[in-house]
């Protein structure tokens, strides 16, 4: 059971709003205007969220919501990005010369927002596919498919499916970027 | 086979996840923006306004 008062549980979830803002909207100025939209109508409706429910979730909602609708209102299918988000990258020894965190993110960036925010949900924030369904508005099936299409998508970009992109991951990239302090 | 392209598809998911999550814990730790804190410090203010009215 969570003890915290609401709107003090609230900003702990900002941090990861923040993420989910910038991986959705590839946009520094976007996310943050997205964001602070989400915090105001979040605030003033706290009221309105289920406690025990999971409110990191119930954030999303809300700025997803402000997002898509802020889109259909510009009547702007393509987004404006500014890649804010691969930008963020720091960048990692070049061990392998193969598969880089930042080819990782080009590679994230080029799926459609749908598969990118499936993804966001349920591979880094775990959700389960029924609250990322949720959080979309969407079917678990559908959730369970766009994550699939995503990772399929993602393999291909990355050429994951070859046995030895994968091991020299592993080995390589992952071991490095899994250690901290570790000289470039 | 199907049992082997099983196991090369869930540890490719594995690894799209452990990225995935790096990317978005680097994200996180970015320094939250000026406008939401400050916007925070008036939410805040407006509250104490309102309790100290009641």
């Amino acid at each position: 059971m969570n003890d915290l008062d609401p709107k003090d549980e609230l900003v702990t979830h900002l941090p990861a709003l923040r993420a989910f803002a910038l991986s959705l909207t590839r946009n520094g100025a976007t996310a943050d205007d997205m964001m602070q939209d989400t915090v105001l109508k979040a605030w003033t409706n706290l009221d309105k969220f289920q406690a025990g429910t999971n409110m990191r979730a119930w954030l999303f909602t809300i700025l997803r919501n402000n997002f898509y609708s802020s889109r259909r209102k510009l009547n702007r299918e393509v987004a404006d990005v500014d890649s804010a988000f691969s930008d963020k990258l720091s960048v990692k020894p070049e061990h392998d010369g193969r598969l880089q965190m930042r080819d990782f993110k080009q590679a994230f960036e080029q799926l459609p927002d749908e598969q990118r925010e499936a993804l966001i949900l349920v591979g880094a924030n775990g959700f389960s596919y029924e609250e990322a369904g949720e959080t979309c508005g969407v079917a678990t099936g559908t959730m369970k498919s766009r994550v699939n299409r995503a990772r399929t998508k993602l393999t291909e970009l990355l050429k994951l499916d070859e046995d030895e992109a994968l091991e020299m991951t592993d080995t390589a990239t992952m071991a490095v970027v899994a250690t901290p302090g570790m000289p470039s | 086979m199907t049992s082997r392209s099983d196991a090369k598809k869930a540890k490719i998911a594995e690894y799209i996840d452990e990225n995935l999550k790096k990317v978005f814990s680097e994200l996180e730790s970015d320094e939250m923006p000026d406008q939401i804190v400050d916007l925070l410090s008036v939410l805040r203010a407006q509250d104490e306004e309102l309790k100290q009215k009641k």
